[in-house]
């Protein structure tokens, strides 16, 4: 009933994809790409945010239909028109958001995947499979645990058990380092590794040059949609593949620390014994003690899912304080709305732009108005100053060095270009509080610092910065102060040079939680 | 400068889009009439004949046309008061309740200030009735608001409610000193103006002005900016400091406004009087037009006018046929279930 794939005979030796082309609405994502991925290797798929490896991923595992171009398994030519399709030739995709049912047990989940579920579940013939593949590749979760207890490696590893178990034997990852911990990130190299020995073909999408050169064997650049180059791990370094992946050589923007003497200045934000209460899936914050001074950028360091996300919104006024108080320019904000948050002169880049910033099907032009609505109304607001917008988008996006299409709407930028989109619009006004969660997520390198040097500017010009990360070398390099969250709470407040990652990545995890990989 | 470069190529983009999407429009209710064809000659008529009678009777002749504006006038208001609240998310059913109390209200206003004229009374009539109408849906908006009650409950459940207000307002206060069912006739100065001696009144004219405000409302103004941001995503515009509370009150109370109006142009513009149970379902054939429309005003027009075709017709059928009001029922029920089914439809053929 259940094959175990190590009875399965059909191995797949080879994929070769021939002169790829997608567009999306006249944009060409892919522009005639050909790439071959062999069994028993880690091709790494390297490139600028935007650059077109999630489409042609996406595109083998039939999730979208090629313009055009051809694509063969083992030198027959397959048609993939969705991802069953690409399932039964054996190639399977974990994406960048994870795809499992939370209410149902590990097991269920990947039962639910199987290739042949049977009517009636044996449960225990499952568990022991599971148990058996996992223990194989380093893959250790407890099948009967539910999927909303696990932590995001744990996810991880259930999404790539549930390929295996369905019997890929191409895996392709998606930037599957972006949500893990330092640890956590070598213990999935070490699975990549043991699954490359068994034979298995690896996809990773990635534009981390380190992780790159860490564990590929094989390294193609795509550049604009377009292939420009592959080659072998030993042939490869740091400044060729930077070189590949980006037309003009990178100037090494530097971010520097200049102080501005904090004395006597009135703090920005100030939370004094702030606590909330949990409503759903958040986390509760307890007796939260926190200053940002002008002139000042304040890391928080954690786990995500340790309170960051709240304490962002409770910055903004989206949720209130059930005790403590809050205190914005001085002013108490304990109890004011999110509106005369916004309209004191705080930007906010929530953590994630598409589903809490932006408005998916209107152009990214409206989308850019919408925060201050008031500023750009004509006539008493029956009409819209068009041209001011452009104007100050312009000048925003001049000075960060972005570009974006304007007149499409917004659901069909990319990642990285949605993020982008959302820091020039919250940097226009040059706010004297930014609240930044995870700002560099989905940002290419130069993009990262781009945005990066647009904080420390504000910083420089006076303006306070709440910066809420999981990158710690991002934190220690911008951080002014650095503040460590865990389980709502503030464990640890620090000079970035008076402490170390380890400290941090000690405090990050909380002492007595224990991780099995390590 | 900027502008102009860059919309000028999707202009006629846009231009064939209107038309293919009203031949597709077209297209469907034919095929609405062909199913409902069947059922005639299922039912033993002759299907062509009954059509040629719907048409004559209501396209072929100037009374007949005007019998079907008529009939248009209080779904443009109703539909409207469906299309609106849904460009932020709200789901507004409650059109019959609120259309109910807006009619109540302005006849109230009618009955009380009788003596005023006419220039003086109808707008306070108007104010009146749009006041009800927004009364009775500020309930479910505030509920909503709040994050109590979804609102297509609250308005769903409100709508049976209305008719038993006016009920007691009838038998209690205001019936005439003949019929215990309606109040008495209105004076002439309560009566919304008619035109050429038809009864197509003043309605028809406020009906069109307001769904062009509407669409100049979302399409330029930057509370209508504001409403589609919350309509595409409202969690994000609540971050993006868009008043989300206040949104969903003041559209909801602005769509029973609009369906208080089609009450006070009904009892005002049409009846003349406040009857028990009036309405007939207009609320509902509001949403249904909206749905069919797509929120869209000039959909809107097209739709009501189609449905409006499709009643009045109807009744004569009854007469010249004898086929019994009812299947008329069938024959929207197979419009709305096209027009609905539009997209898994044509997608295939078409793109």
């Amino acid at each position: 009933m259940l094959k175990p794939h190590s009875t399965s005979n059909s191995y797949l030796n080879a994929v070769t994809m021939r002169g790829i082309t997608k567009a999306f609405s006249g944009v060409l994502a892919n522009d005639n790409i050909d790439l071959d991925i062999y069994a028993s290797e880690v091709h790494a798929l390297l490139g600028e945010n935007g650059a077109g490896k999630s489409t042609l991923m996406k595109i083998l595992y039939g999730f979208y239909r090629l313009d055009s171009g051809q694509i063969f398994a083992d030198e027959q030519p397959v048609m993939i028109l969705s991802p069953h399709d690409a399932l039964a030739i054996k190639i399977g995709m974990v994406f960048q958001d994870f795809s499992l049912i939370p209410a149902l047990s590990v097991m269920e989940n990947l039962a639910l995947f199987l290739p042949k579920l049977p009517a009636v579940l044996d449960v225990k013939g499952i568990n022991n499979h599971i148990r058996e593949v996992s223990e194989r590749y380093g893959l250790d979760v407890n099948p009967e645990a539910l999927v909303s207890q696990l932590s995001i490696g744990e996810l991880q590893k259930v999404e790539i058990l549930k390929l295996l178990l369905a019997d890929a034997r191409l895996l392709i990852l998606d930037e599957p380092t972006r949500v893990l911990a330092p640890h956590e990130v070598q213990a999935l190299f070490k699975v990549i590794d043991s699954l490359k020995k068994d034979g298995y073909a690896i996809v990773l999408i990635t534009h981390k040059l380190k992780e790159v050169l860490e564990c590929a064997d094989r390294i193609t650049v795509l550049r604009n949609g377009k292939v420009a180059g592959t080659l072998l791990r030993s042939d490869a370094t740091e400044e060729g593949l930077i070189s590949l992946m980006f037309e003009k050589k990178l100037g090494t923007p530097t971010v520097t620390h200049k102080k501005v003497s904090p004395e006597m200045v009135s703090p920005l934000l100030v939370f004094r014994d702030a606590s909330t209460h949990a409503e759903g899936l958040e986390i509760s914050l307890t007796a939260i003690d926190l200053r940002v001074n002008p002139g000042e950028i304040v890391g928080v360091a954690g786990v995500s899912g340790n309170g960051q996300k709240e304490l962002g919104e409770l910055a903004m006024g989206l949720i209130r304080c059930s005790q403590g108080k809050k205190f914005i320019f001085g002013k108490d904000f304990t109890e004011k709305s999110v509106q005369e948050v916004r309209m004191s002169g705080v930007a906010f880049i929530p953590e994630n732009p598409l589903t809490m910033s932006i408005a998916p099907f209107m152009t990214v032009l409206q989308n850019m108005a919408i925060t201050r609505t008031k500023k750009y109304a004509k006539r008493g607001g029956l009409s819209m100053d068009w041209q001011a917008v452009r104007g100050d988008i312009d000048r925003s996006t001049q000075k960060l060095g972005f570009s974006f299409p304007l007149y499409i709407p917004a659901r069909s930028l990319s990642g990285g270009n949605l993020q982008r989109m959302v820091v020039a619009r919250e940097l226009i006004d040059e706010p004297r509080l930014i609240i930044a969660s995870y700002l560099t997520r989905g940002l290419d390198v130069q993009s990262a610092i781009a945005a990066r040097q647009a904080l420390v500017q504000a910083r420089d010009n006076g303006a306070g910065v709440l910066l809420i990360s999981e990158d710690l070398e991002e934190l220690f390099a911008l951080s002014d102060w650095l503040v460590v969250l865990y389980a709502g709470k503030i464990v640890g407040t620090f000079r970035p040079a008076e402490t170390n990652v380890y400290e941090i990545g000690h405090l990050m995890t909380g002492s007595e939680v224990e991780h099995a990989e390590n | 400068m900027l502008k102009t470069s860059e919309i000028a190529p999707r202009f006629p983009i846009m231009q064939n889009k209107t038309l293919i999407l009203v031949i597709r429009y077209l297209f469907m209710i034919l095929l609405a009439f062909l199913l409902f064809g069947v059922i005639l000659l299922i039912s033993g008529k002759d299907p062509l004949k009954s059509y040629a009678d719907i048409f004559t009777y209501t396209l072929g002749s100037a009374y007949g046309f005007s019998e079907v504006l008529v009939a248009m006038i209080p779904m443009l208001f109703t539909a409207l008061a469906v299309a609106l609240p849904a460009r932020v998310g709200l789901i507004n059913v409650g059109g019959e309740g609120q259309l109910y109390i807006g009619a109540a209200f302005a006849t109230f206003g009618a009955l009380t200030f009788s003596s005023l004229p006419a220039w003086l009374l109808l707008p306070i009539m108007i104010i009146l009735g749009m006041a009800g109408g927004a009364m009775w849906a500020f309930i479910p908006g505030y509920l909503k608001s709040i994050g109590l009650v979804n609102e297509t409950i609250t308005t769903l459940l409100l709508n049976p409610v209305a008719p038993k207000i006016i009920g007691f307002l009838i038998f209690g206060f205001w019936h005439s000193p003949m019929d215990t069912v309606k109040t008495p006739n209105f004076v002439a100065a309560a009566r919304l103006p008619t035109f050429f001696g038809t009864r197509i009144h003043l309605g028809l004219v406020i009906g069109f002005i307001l769904l062009a405000l509407f669409w100049l409302f979302m399409k330029y103004t930057r509370w209508g900016l504001e409403m589609r941001a919350i309509g595409n995503n409202a969690q994000a515009a609540r971050r993006n400091g868009i008043p989300l509370k206040k949104y969903l009150i003041v559209v909801m109370c602005t769509g029973g406004a609009i369906a208080g109006l089609a009450g006070m142009s009904q009892v005002s513009g049409f009846y003349g009087v406040l009857l028990l149970n009036f309405s007939l379902s207009l609320g509902y054939m509001g949403f249904m037009v909206s749905w069919m429309a797509g929120g869209e005003p000039l959909g809107i027009v097209l739709m009501s006018f189609v449905v409006s075709v499709i009643i009045t017709g109807g009744n004569l059928l009854q007469l010249t046929r004898g086929v019994p009001y009812s299947v008329i029922n069938l024959l929207l029920a197979f419009t709305l279930f096209v027009v609905l089914a539009r997209p898994s439809l044509f997608r295939g053929k078409k793109s």
